[in-house]
C-alpha cells in the first residue's frame, strides 16, 4: 500500500495515467491530510475542497476517455494566496482584500488549470508579501512543520509549510527578496526564483513590480522542474514577460551534473550573523561539489554589500504605489462610510484598519523615498546601485557556470523573535536580494540540518538569467549526492505532525 | 545622513492615506528612523556615473495591437464594490476637484 | 454660486502689464482600445460595461501598451515638429482620487516621447504666430464622477459620487506649450488660435475626431502677468478644462483683466488651479498649488521603455499629411477667396466637405455656396458640424451639377437638399418624387410669360417705359404660376424680349 501523501509529484502523476492510482483518491488523501494537520500548520488560508475534487474528477474523466493528460495532471497543489483565482477568495494575507473573490484567474492559475493540475486552496503568506516569516499574515501565523513554534519562513511561508506537512506535494510562491527560496530553506524544501520574466505576473498581486517573481516549490529538484515547465512561458498580457522559449529545465533536472563545471563562491556572503551550522553545512556542500567535479572559483562582489540597502527602497518604493489602490472604492474593506465622512476620510481609515504594520511601515518608507527632494539620493541611488549588482553577476558569470551561497544566514528562528525588530528581521533576505536586483534565477534546495539546532538549512544556487536550467542541473547533482549520503531525503528526519 | 521626524511621518501619512493613530506615529517615527539610516548608504553610489536601472531585463517596445478584447461584464466589474448604485461604484462624496 | 470678482479694464491691464501663458491640450486619442488594455472606447456605453481587469486597477492585473497610441503620438509629435525620442519610459504619476482606478496616473514624466518643436498659428489679420512646443506625451484618462445630492450635480454639496469607470484608460496625448511670450494684447486670440490650430491638426492626422464638445480635446489656460519692461514670470494661475475655442479666448481674458486687478490694488496672485463658467465667462478659484503636493513619479516598472526606430519615426514623417495652415492657404489661393471668408468657412468646419464636393465635379464657387449658405444654416439649427449632416459631397456634387445644366435653380435646388436631408433618397429622387424639374418647355414658359404681361398691363407699361428694375414683378407672378420651376433669368430674357426692352 503507497502512502500517497509521500509520494512525489512525478511519482504522482505517473501513478495517475498508468490508473494505479486515481486522481481523486490522490486529492482526497492530501485533503484528509490537510484536515488531520492544519489547524496546527495554518500553512491554508482557504481550501477550495470542492474545486479540488471536481478538478480531479475532471482529470480522471479524461483518462478514462483516452485523452492526453499533462505532465502533472492529477497532482495537488497549494497556490499561494497572491495569485487571483476565479470565485475562490484571494487576500493576499490581508485584512483589506478579506472576503474578495476576483472575476478573473491569473495567467499562472490558468495555466495550472489547463495543465489538469489540482488546486487544494490557498496558502498563507505575509501580507502583501512582505516579510520573511508569515507572521505578518493578517489571518495568523503558519507553523513550521519541523518545529511549529519557529517561523515557516515567508513571505510564501505557508507554501513551504504544506510541502513540508505533506499537505501537497506541489505549491506555487513568489520571490521579490527571497520569499521562495527561504521559506524553502527553513523547512527543508526546494524553491525556485525563475529569470524575472520568465512566468507571468498577470494576476499575481503586485507587491514590487520589477522585482516579483513567481515560482515554483516543491520537495524534490525534479518536480520543481516539472512545475516549472508547466508555469512558465511567454504572457502577452504580461509587458515584461519574456518572449523566448522556455529554458529546458526537465531534461537539466532528469540529468544533474556538475562535472567540469565552474562553480563560484562570493566572498561577501559570509562573516558575521552567519549562522555556524549554516556555514558549516554550506561549505561541506562547496566540498560535495568538487567532489562532485565541480572547480570552485572565489568571487569578489564589492556591490552586494549595498543590496538590502537598495532593496529596502526599491521595493517600498515601488509597493506605496501599487497598494494605492487599495482605496475603499472599487473592492475590498470599506470602513467609516456612515454618510458624513468623505471619500478622503474613508479611504484614509480604511487604509488604516486593513493593513498591518510592516505594509504601513513599507508604504511610508516608499513615499518618503520617492518624494521630492529625496529621490535622487534614494531611490535614484538605489537603481545605480541595482546597475552595479547586475555588473558584479556579468563579471561573475564570464568566470563562473553558477553561483553557490547559504540561502539563509540562519536556520527558522522562533515565531514572536523578530516581530518588532525590522531591520533583523530584513536580514533573513541578505544572500537572496541580490539577484531580485538583477533579475537572474535562484534555487534553494536542503543540505542538511544544522547541528546545533536540527533545523533544515538551505543552499543557494544562482544561475544567469534565462539559464534557469542550470539551477536544475547542478541542483539534481547536489540532491541526488546528498540523498545518497543521507540514505534518504532530509524531510523524513521531520517530525510527524 | 539625515533621519526622519515625527513630523515628517505625519506629512508622508497623509500623502499615503493613512490614518495612523498617534501611538503609531511615535512607534513608526523610531523604526523609520533606524531604517532610513541603514538604507541610507546606497547614496555611497549617488556621484558614481553609472545608468540606473528600472527594469531588470532590457526589453524595448512591448506593445499590442489596437484590437478590441472581451470586456468584464458590468456585473462581474462591480462584484466587489462595497457599494452600488445605477451600475456605478458607489462611493462617499468627494471633497476635492482635479 | 456666485462670486465677486474684480477686474480692469482690458485695456488697462495691458497698460501696465504683459501676460505669459502656458497652454496645456489633452487630446483623447481615437484608438479603438484603451491604452494600456483591451477594452472599447467606444463612446456612449452602459456604465462600467467597458472595463477589464487592467482599467478598473483590479489587483494583480497589469497594463500592456496600445501600438496605435505610439504611434499616434509620435505622428502628432512629428506634425508639431517635434524632436522624437529615441528612448523614453512611462512614469507612474502618484496621487489619490476615486475617478482614478490604481491611485497613480500612468504617464510620462521627464521623458516625454516628442519634445522641443512649434506649431505656427495664423491670427486674424493674417499674421503668423510661432507657438512653440515644450512637449507631447502620452498618459490615460479618468473614470467618470456623477455627483448626487447636491444642487446641480455639482461636486459642491454632493452626499455621495458615482463612478463610471468606461473612460478610464482611454489614451491621452497630452500637448503642453512653452511659454507664451511677446503676444501681448493679442494673448487671448493666440490662446484661441493655437487651440483651433491644433485641432486641425490633429484632425488632419486622423488620429482624433478631436471634438472639444464631447470632451475628447480639453485646454488648461495658465496664465501669469508681469510689469512691462521685466523678465521674470509671475504667479501664474491655471484654469482647467476649457471646453471650446470661444471658451479658451474668453478665460485668457477674464484671467489678465483679473490677476491685473489683483496686481494693480497691490496684492499677489495666489498660485492655484481655477474654474471656467460658460455662462458669465469668469474664473472661480480651486484647488491651491501647496507644496505639499508630490506625485512622486517614478519609472513605471510594468511597462518597458519605448524605443522608437528611426526608420519608422522617418516612414511616418514622410506619411505625414499636408499640414491644414499650408492646405488651407493653398486652398484660398486656389478657391480665390479672402482671409476673412476662408476663415469663416473654417469655423463652420466645411474645409474638407467643400473639397470633397469639388472632387466630385462641382465647381468651387458652387461646393462653397451650398456649404456655407443652405447647409452650414441647417447645421446651426440642428446645432451639429455640417459634416454630421445626412448629405455627402458626392450629393451636393450632382445638386451643383444640375443647377448648373440648368435642370434646377436654385430655389428648387434648396429644395432638393431639403428633400436629401429630410432622407427622401438621392437628388435625383427627390427630384423626381417631388417633380421639381425647372420647366424648360420654351412654349409653356412664353405662355406664362405672356399670361404675366397680359395680367400686369400697367407694369408692363412701365418697363416699355424704361422702368426696367420693375420687371422682378413680372417675374415674379410667372415664377408663382410655374410653382418656382423657372430659370428666373430666362423668364427676365423673355419679358424683356416680349416688351421690345433691352437691358442697357
Ligand atoms: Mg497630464
Ligand atoms: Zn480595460
Amino acid at each position: 500500500m503507497v502512502d500517497i501523501i509521500k509520494l512525489t509529484a512525478a511519482e504522482t502523476a505517473e501513478k495517475i495515467a498508468s490508473g494505479e492510482l486515481t486522481a481523486v483518491e490522490v486529492t482526497e488523501a492530501h485533503l484528509a491530510r490537510i484536515d488531520a494537520t492544519d489547524e496546527k500548520v495554518h500553512a491554508f488560508l482557504y481550501v477550495d475542497r470542492e474545486g479540488a475534487l471536481a478538478q480531479a474528477r475532471a482529470v480522471d474523466a479524461k483518462r478514462a476517455a483516452g485523452e492526453k493528460l499533462g505532465p502533472l495532471a492529477g497532482v495537488p497543489l497549494a497556490l499561494k494566496d497572491i495569485f487571483t483565482t476565479v470565485g475562490v477568495p484571494t487576500t493576499v494575507g490581508s485584512k483589506i482584500l478579506e472576503g474578495w473573490i476576483p472575476p478573473y484567474d491569473a495567467t499562472l492559475t490558468r495555466k495550472l488549470k489547463e495543465a489538469d493540475v489540482v488546486i487544494l486552496g490557498k496558502t498563507n503568506m505575509d501580507e502583501f508579501a512582505m516579510g520573511s516569516s508569515t507572521e505578518n499574515s493578517a489571518y495568523g501565523p503558519t507553523g513550521n512543520p519541523w518545529d511549529l513554534t519557529r517561523i515557516p519562513g515567508g513571505s510564501g511561508g505557508g507554501s513551504a509549510a504544506a510541502l513540508a506537512a505533506f499537505q501537497a506535494p506541489l505549491a506555487i510562491g513568489t520571490d521579490t527578496g527571497g520569499s521562495i527560496r527561504q521559506p524553502a530553506a527553513v523547512t527543508g524544501t526546494v524553491g525556485v526564483k525563475p529569470t524575472y520574466g520568465g512566468v507571468s505576473r498577470y494576476g499575481m498581486v503586485a507587491f514590487s513590480s520589477s522585482l516579483d517573481q513567481g515560482g515554483p516549490c516543491a520537495r524534490t529538484v525534479l518536480d520543481a522542474a516539472l512545475l516549472h515547465e508547466v508555469i512558465a512561458g511567454h504572457d502577452p498580457l504580461d509587458s515584461t514577460s519574456i518572449d523566448a522559449p522556455v529554458p529546458p529545465v526537465v531534461e537539466a533536472a532528469r540529468n544533474g551534473s556538475v562535472a567540469g563545471m565552474r562553480v563560484g563562491v562570493v566572498k561577501q556572503f559570509a562573516g558575521e550573523g552567519y549562522q555556524a551550522g549554516v556555514v558549516q553545512r554550506f561549505n561541506e556542500s562547496v566540498e560535495l561539489l568538487k567532489e562532485l567535479g565541480a572547480e570552485i572559483v572565489e568571487l569578489d562582489c564589492p556591490s552586494f554589500d549595498l543590496a538590502m540597502a537598495a532593496y529596502y527602497l526599491i521595493a517600498p518604493s515601488e509597493c506605496s504605489s501599487n497598494l494605492a489602490r487599495f482605496d475603499a472604492m472599487r473592492y475590498g474593506l470599506r470602513v467609516g462610510d456612515d454618510g458624513t465622512k468623505s471619500a478622503e476620510d474613508v479611504t484614509a481609515l480604511t487604509r488604516e484598519a486593513g493593513f498591518g504594520d510592516e505594509v504601513k511601515r513599507r508604504i511610508i518608507l516608499g513615499t518618503y523615498a520617492l518624494s521630492s527632494g529625496y529621490y535622487d539620493a534614494y531611490y535614484g541611488s538605489a537603481q545605480k546601485v541595482r546597475t552595479l549588482i547586475s555588473q558584479d553577476f556579468e563579471k561573475s558569470f564570464e568566470q563562473v557556470d553558477v553561483i553557490v551561497s547559504p540561502t539563509t544566514p540562519t536556520t527558522a528562528f522562533a515565531i514572536g523573535e523578530r516581530t518588532d525588530d525590522p531591520l533583523a528581521m530584513y536580514l533573513a533576505d541578505l544572500c537572496t536580494i541580490p539577484t531580485n536586483l538583477a533579475g537572474n534565477s535562484a534555487m534553494s534546495l536542503p543540505c542538511g540540518l544544522a547541528p546545533e539546532d536540527g533545523l533544515p538549512v538551505g543552499l543557494q544556487i544562482i544561475a544567469p538569467a534565462m539559464k534557469d536550467d542550470r539551477l536544475y542541473k547542478v541542483g539534481a547533482a547536489v540532491e541526488a549526492a546528498f540523498v545518497a549520503r543521507w540514505g534518504h531525503p532530509l524531510l523524513e528526519e521531520a517530525p510527524s505532525l | 545622513m539625515p533621519g526622519i521626524t515625527r513630523e515628517e511621518v505625519v506629512h508622508l501619512a497623509r500623502l499615503a492615506r493613512l490614518e495612523l493613530s498617534s501611538n503609531e506615529l511615535d512607534h513608526f517615527a523610531g523604526q523609520l528612523d533606524d531604517i532610513i539610516g541603514a538604507v541610507a548608504r546606497v547614496s555611497e553610489v549617488a556621484d558614481q556615473d553609472v545608468p540606473p536601472t528600472s527594469h531588470p531585463l532590457p526589453l524595448t517596445n512591448v506593445m499590442r495591437a489596437d484590437e478590441v478584447r472581451p470586456s468584464l461584464t458590468p456585473e462581474q466589474a462591480l462584484s466587489g464594490a462595497p457599494a452600488q448604485e445605477q451600475q456605478r461604484f458607489k462611493v462617499p462624496q468627494i471633497l476635492g476637484e482635479d | 454660486m456666485t462670486t465677486f470678482t474684480e477686474l480692469l479694464s482690458y485695456e488697462d491691464a495691458l497698460a501696465s502689464y504683459d501676460p505669459v501663458m502656458g497652454l496645456e491640450v489633452h487630446v483623447e486619442l481615437g484608438t479603438r482600445t484603451k491604452m494600456f488594455c483591451g477594452c472599447s472606447t467606444e463612446l456612449d456605453g452602459e456604465p462600467n460595461s467597458q472595463t477589464c481587469p487592467t482599467c478598473l486597477g483590479l489587483p494583480g492585473s497589469l497594463p500592456v501598451v496600445n501600438a496605435i497610441g505610439v504611434e499616434s503620438a509620435v505622428k502628432i509629435g512629428l506634425a508639431l515638429n517635434c524632436e522624437i525620442a529615441e528612448w523614453c519610459r512611462f512614469a507612474r504619476k502618484n496621487y489619490f482620487y476615486p475617478d482614478m482606478p490604481k491611485n497613480f496616473q500612468t504617464s510620462q514624466y521627464d521623458e516625454p516621447i516628442a519634445f522641443n518643436g512649434y506649431l505656427d498659428v495664423q491670427l486674424e489679420d493674417g499674421e503668423i504666430f510661432r507657438v512653440e512646443i515644450e512637449r507631447a506625451h502620452m498618459e490615460e484618462d479618468t473614470g467618470k464622477s456623477l455627483h448626487v445630492g447636491g444642487a446641480t450635480g455639482r461636486i459642491h454639496g454632493a452626499s455621495h459620487s458615482l463612478l463610471d469607470y468606461n473612460r478610464a484608460g482611454i489614451p491621452l496625448i497630452e500637448i503642453v506649450t512653452k511659454p507664451i511670450e511677446g503676444a501681448g494684447e493679442r494673448a487671448p486670440e493666440v490662446a484661441k488660435a493655437y487651440v483651433a490650430e491644433l485641432r486641425e491638426v490633429i484632425k488632419a492626422l486622423g488620429v482624433s475626431e478631436a471634438r472639444m464638445d464631447k470632451g475628447q480635446m480639453r485646454c488648461d489656460v495658465n496664465l501669469s502677468l508681469r510689469p512691462h519692461g521685466t523678465k521674470e514670470f509671475g504667479t501664474r494661475s491655471e484654469t482647467k478644462n476649457v471646453n471650446s475655442l470661444r471658451s479658451v479666448e474668453r478665460a485668457a481674458r477674464f484671467e489678465i483683466q483679473r490677476h491685473a486687478a489683483v496686481l494693480s490694488s497691490g496684492g499677489s496672485i495666489v498660485q492655484e488651479t481655477r474654474h471656467f463658467h460658460e455662462d458669465d465667462g469668469s474664473t472661480t478659484a480651486g484647488r491651491i498649488k501647496d507644496n505639499a503636493e508630490d506625485y512622486r513619479y517614478f519609472p513605471e516598472p510594468d511597462l518597458v521603455p519605448v524605443a522608437p526606430a528611426r526608420e519608422w519615426v522617418e516612414e511616418l514623417r514622410g506619411g505625414l499629411p499636408e499640414m491644414p495652415r499650408v492646405r488651407r492657404n493653398r486652398l484660398r489661393e486656389e478657391w480665390g477667396v479672402s482671409e476673412h471668408d476662408m476663415q469663416s468657412i473654417l469655423n463652420a468646419g466645411a474645409v474638407d466637405s467643400i473639397v470633397a464636393t469639388i472632387e466630385e465635379g462641382a465647381d468651387s464657387a458652387a461646393a462653397r455656396k451650398w456649404w456655407m449658405g443652405e447647409l452650414a444654416r441647417n447645421a446651426n439649427e440642428q446645432g451639429v458640424v455640417v459634416d454630421e449632416l445626412p448629405i455627402t459631397p458626392a450629393q451636393v456634387a450632382r445638386v451643383a451639377a444640375l443647377v448648373a445644366a440648368g435642370d434646377l435653380n436654385d430655389k428648387l435646388a434648396r429644395q432638393v437638399i431639403e428633400g436629401v436631408l429630410a432622407g427622401e433618397g438621392t437628388p435625383d429622387e427627390v427630384v423626381e418624387k417631388r417633380g421639381l424639374k425647372v420647366v424648360s418647355d420654351e412654349g409653356a414658359l412664353g405662355a406664362a410669360v405672356d399670361e404675366a404681361i397680359a395680367g400686369n398691363a400697367a407694369i408692363a407699361d412701365k418697363i416699355r417705359g424704361g422702368k426696367i428694375a420693375a420687371v422682378g414683378a413680372l417675374v415674379g407672378a410667372v415664377m408663382k404660376t410655374t410653382r418656382g420651376q423657372a430659370d428666373a433669368a430666362r423668364v427676365k430674357e423673355l419679358i424683356l424680349e416680349r416688351l421690345g426692352v433691352s437691358e442697357g
